[in-house]
């Protein structure tokens, strides 16, 4: 099994320090992200402009590809500048595992008990 | 522990089982226990919010509907003001992460300036949402309720002309001019008259600023889908069917002008204020280590993490609006 707890050269975070040339890298990669997430953010904007609702099937996929895209900045955000991406494996397990499964098992069961609410209305008339 | 560290880390900082779990600092690690927790919570809320809209047998207010203003503008910008501000704090984000990787090269001077330029972004996303919320209070023209069942014929955004079957108890909304002087009225102001003559309404306000609006066209499904304005004798055939004490103007904790669910705004209300409450102590945990690293306290402790940290929290705060943007304005 992987160790954890081995500190190796600069993996402590309070001893990462980096050099001048390291911090020009990762100021590119700051900016890079920068660009996405406009990009993004821009790109979700037109589409809620452009697509109309009343088209049923066509709101459905930008329904999800609004989602899709949030996730893709969320990603970015977590991973790159929260430096998620940095840190220990296990560390990142620890964080995203547990959150993942009880955000996952949140929306379904809300969601399916919401639709069955729905469909209540039509019972109880 | 002898053996397994290549490097000699201070005691002090060293977790009580004299390791360091995962290679982070306890606060670090906290830091992220804390935010996951927090994570769960917002999740709930949005979580909750879709478990509602589901459950609506009446069609939820459409985002780019409802928020469609700018400041200081006519006219309908959809959306284009969230997306501003998701844009601010978006930035903001990029000034902290600047400012922990001039931490990391213990440039305090680097450190101050983009801590200074996150502050000051969250001061801007706080007061965009202080306007955002009073614009969502004060609403935009207000409506009154159809006291009986009026077909009419009204206009599409696209041009084309619909007939809609209005019934009693649906809402018709009236332009920003014209229902701010219709609010006061409503309210009991003795200064405000309201003359319909011929074709045409007007209403008058009189007092310290006396202002006047004539009633020039009428909305229905303002809020949903098949927006469509009624001018004309249709107008009037809705005016003349308003019931006398039925009005709705903005939004408030009992009722609001956007949806006939008042989950929406409640949710609005919780959501965005929650979300805001966050970025206001963030921006106040911000002040408050802006002004440490001033006094040089990380500098002489010889490593910035507590930037570190307090960044942590602060992308946070973005990351959680990405989400509210989404499925609160978006979908």
């Amino acid at each position: 099994m992987e160790r954890d707890d081995l500190i190796v050269n600069d993996s402590y975070s309070m001893q990462a320090h980096h050099s001048e040339e390291a911090g020009k890298k990762i100021r590119k990669n700051v900016w890079k992200v920068t660009a996405i997430l406009t990009a993004i953010t821009v790109a979700e904007v037109a589409m809620g402009i452009i697509f109309k609702r009343s088209e049923t099937f066509t709101w459905t996929a930008i329904k999800w590809s609004f989602i899709i895209l949030t996730l893709f900045k969320a990603g970015y955000i977590v991973m790159s500048f929260m430096h998620l991406g940095d840190e220990r494996k296990n560390l990142r397990r620890v964080i995203l595992v547990p959150y993942v499964i009880f955000i996952a098992y949140l929306i379904f069961i809300a969601l399916t008990e919401g639709i069955s609410h729905f469909d209540l209305w039509d019972v109880w008339k | 522990m002898a053996g397994e560290a290549t490097k000699e880390i201070p005691k002090e900082v060293l977790w009580g089982g004299g390791r360091s779990p995962f290679s982070v600092s306890y606060g670090k690690m906290m830091m992220w226990y804390f935010l996951v927790s927090d994570a769960l919570t917002f999740g709930g809320l949005l979580t909750a919010y879709g478990f509602i809209r589901h459950g609506s047998e009446s069609p939820w207010p459409i985002g780019e509907q409802v928020f469609e203003a700018l400041p200081g503008l006519e006219g309908q910008y959809p959306l284009a003001y969230v997306a501003l501000m998701t844009f601010i704090l978006i930035v903001s984000s990029v000034t902290m992460v600047l400012g922990v990787e001039a931490g990391h090269r213990n440039d305090k001077k680097g450190v101050i300036k983009w801590l200074g330029w996150t502050i000051v972004g969250g001061f801007i996303f706080l007061g965009s949402q202080a306007w955002e919320w009073s614009h969502f209070i004060h609403g935009s023209g207000g409506a009154f309720q159809l006291s009986e069942n009026v077909t009419v014929t009204g206009t599409l955004a696209n041009g084309e002309t619909m007939q809609f079957d209005m019934l009693a108890g649906d809402r018709v909304y009236m332009d920003h001019h014209f229902g701010n002087i219709m609010e006061e009225y409503v309210e009991g102001s003795p200064n405000v008259s309201v003359t319909t003559a011929g074709g045409s309404v007007t209403a008058m306000s009189l007092g310290a600023h006396s202002h006047e609006a004539t009633l020039e066209y009428l909305t229905v499904n303002k809020y949903i889908e098949n927006r469509a304005t009624v001018e004309g004798a249709e107008m009037m055939k809705l005016w003349n069917a308003r019931s006398s004490d039925q009005f709705v103007f903005g939004a408030n904790l009992s009722e609001n002008e956007y949806g006939v669910q008042q989950q929406y705004s409640n949710f609005f209300f919780f959501i965005t204020g929650f979300h805001g409450f966050h970025v206001f102590s963030g921006v106040v945990i911000n002040i408050i280590i802006w002004f440490l690293v001033i006094q040089g306290i990380y500098e002489k402790r010889g490593h910035y993490e507590m930037v570190e940290k307090i960044g942590l929290y602060w992308h946070f705060v973005d990351l959680v609006w990405v989400f509210v943007f989404t499925f609160f304005y978006l979908v």
